[in-house]
């Protein structure tokens, strides 16, 4: 297995994109990439797609090679292949395209994620969200990906006290966050007020705890890190790619409170790169839900188990924090288009450890992980990113 | 959901049907083809036999829930909790004839059998479990009627009878 670097990002505007279409997006996001990384379209072996949801939210399946074709690669005969695993469709793509280029079956890759959410009436966008979870076992009797989350946020408050405002201060910084980002679904910051008083979804969960329904795309290019200087002048390098898997229902879990496949996944991810959470000091998690962001920062090794409502509060995962966490405002307000997700979280990790992210950069960021989950963390993907030589 | 799809899971749904490891003696639902949890997993292959739950449980954890899933939107707000049941395994369902107010972790629950959800005035009505208070709740406290407030509380849409 060979060394892989990030070569080139792009990613599309995410929010109610209704003037655009699907593959309008995924394009965008695409060619942005391409040209990001200086790199002649006829060097690319292949492109992996995340999606999540295609077929129920724009009666569209086999859509690899609708956006190779759009993308101008149709004639090509390059292979596109769909990767789906809920709302971690995006990372299990950059996943397939890591083992893709790590194994020296291609050089060069193109990872794109695109959903388009908002074609559906909302109802309908809800219900499709839901089937991440268990249909025939948990959905069928009520319950919601919302409310699964809900039930872990109820658990999690029980055992160790976390407070409903320690779970509004994630979406408050979210939304904090989302202010600087000029890609975001949200730009409007929030007070904890409005997040503790807003309407409720499933308690304690209010409309501010859960992530919007966004159309957006994102796409990164990926090289071998031996030649990653000719394409870009900063190649990033992936130092860890790790995916795990747990059972599909909330109610199989060991521990309700704790994602075993994230923390499965983080600990393979540092294996791999030999490297420790405290050597991280950016991240992208998954804050779909506020107690999910709080879950996600226990069980990636950042706070001890339980402390992360107290650590949120205290501000370590602040932009001037020990590990600031969310720079882009998260899935909360830079907006959730499920299988563009995982790869806009690496396309804004990228952007901050080349420098690029203006407003909010993090200074000196050298080590960033990225945490992407999907449904209640039946798969969790757990990506680790460096600045290369 | 179509009529098969929902039809061919009746025996879990309504009789509450799990399966047991042989091997290691865990209890399941719903039921399964191989034990996830037993150190013998390949060997407990065609070792799993039929277990049926007794019903009785508590409140590991719950919601009420205000934006309802689909089929539930004339049951808002409804009470969902993860019951582990006596036997072992957890259950998702709703807790009716209850105040949602009154759920809390621990609440001690039996299972009855009502209506899920229906598709529209003429489509299929799915039946199956939702759990049901097994203890004495407290009054409540500005002396309302709590059983005629929980006979309420217990929509119409969701009595089997109906």
């Amino acid at each position: 297995m060979r060394d892989v670097a990030v070569l080139g990002v792009g990613m599309t505007k995410f929010g109610e994109l209704w003037d655009r279409s699907f593959r309008e997006i995924g394009i965008e996001a695409g060619l942005q990439a391409l040209v990001n990384a200086k790199l002649s379209s006829g060097d690319l072996g292949a492109l992996f797609l995340g999606n999540m949801a295609s077929g129920s939210l724009i009666d569209q399946e086999h859509i690899g090679p609708l956006i190779l074709d759009y993308a101008g690669l149709g004639a090509r005969h390059l292979p596109a292949v769909r990767v789906e695993g809920g709302g971690a469709s995006g990372s299990l793509a950059l996943h397939q395209g890591y083992l893709a280029v790590a194994s020296g079956l291609y050089d060069f890759v193109v990872v794109g994620g695109a959903e388009k959410l908002t074609d559906v009436p909302d109802a309908t966008g809800n219900q499709i969200t839901s089937s991440a979870a268990d249909h025939e076992w948990e959905v069928v009797f009520g319950a919601t990906l919302p409310a699964l989350w809900a039930l872990i946020a109820r658990r999690h408050m029980h055992e160790y006290g976390t407070t409903r405002e320690q779970l509004a201060r994630v979406a408050v910084h979210a939304h904090e966050m989302g202010s600087k980002n000029p890609n975001a679904h949200y730009r409007n910051k929030i007070t904890l007020e409005q997040v503790v008083g807003a309407g409720v979804v499933a308690e304690p969960l209010g409309v501010f705890d859960c992530a919007p329904l966004s159309d957006g795309a994102a796409a990164v290019v990926l090289g071998p890190l031996d030649t990653a200087h000719k394409y870009t002048e900063q190649p990033i390098r992936i130092a860890a790619s790790q995916v795990a898997c747990d059972t599909m229902a909330v109610q199989h879990r060991r521990d309700i409170t704790t994602l075993d496949s994230t923390v499965v996944a983080a600990r393979r991810a540092f294996e791999q790169a030999r490297r420790a959470p405290a050597d991280v000091n950016i991240a992208e998690i998954n804050d779909a839900y506020t107690i999910s962001a709080l879950v996600a920062l226990e069980d990636l090794g950042f706070s001890e188990k339980g402390h992360a409502g107290p650590d949120f509060e205290s501000g370590k995962f602040g932009p001037s924090g020990e590990v600031p966490v969310n720079m882009s405002g998260g899935l909360k307000a830079q907006g959730r288009p499920f299988g563009a997700v995982g790869v806009a979280q690496v396309v804004e990790l990228v952007r901050q450890l080349r420098g690029e992210a203006k407003d909010r950069q993090v200074p000196n960021a050298k080590f960033a992980l990225a945490h992407d989950v999907g449904g209640t963390g039946a798969t969790s993907v757990v990506t680790l990113l460096e600045r290369a030589a | 959901m179509s009529i098969a799809r929902f039809w061919r899971e009746t025996p879990r749904r309504y009789n509450l049907g799990g399966s047991k490891c042989t091997m290691c003696g865990t209890a399941y639902f719903p039921p399964r083809a191989v034990c996830p949890t037993c150190a013998h997993h390949r060997e407990s292959i065609e070792k799993m036999v039929p277990f049926q739950l007794s019903g009785d449980g508590e409140v590991f954890s719950y919601t009420v829930v205000h934006e309802a899933a689909e089929g539930f939107e004339m049951q808002v707000p409804y009470a969902l909790a993860l019951v582990r049941t006596v036997e072992g395994p957890v259950l998702t369902g709703q807790i009716v004839d209850v105040i949602p107010e009154e759920v809390r972790i621990g609440l001690k629950v039996r299972a009855t059998f009502r209506k899920l959800r229906e598709e529209g005035k003429a489509g299929v009505i799915h039946y199956g479990y939702k759990f049901a208070p097994a203890e004495e709740l407290p009054t409540p406290p500005h002396g309302g009627a709590s059983a005629a407030a929980r006979s309420s509380a217990t929509k119409e849409s969701d009595r089997a009878s109906a």
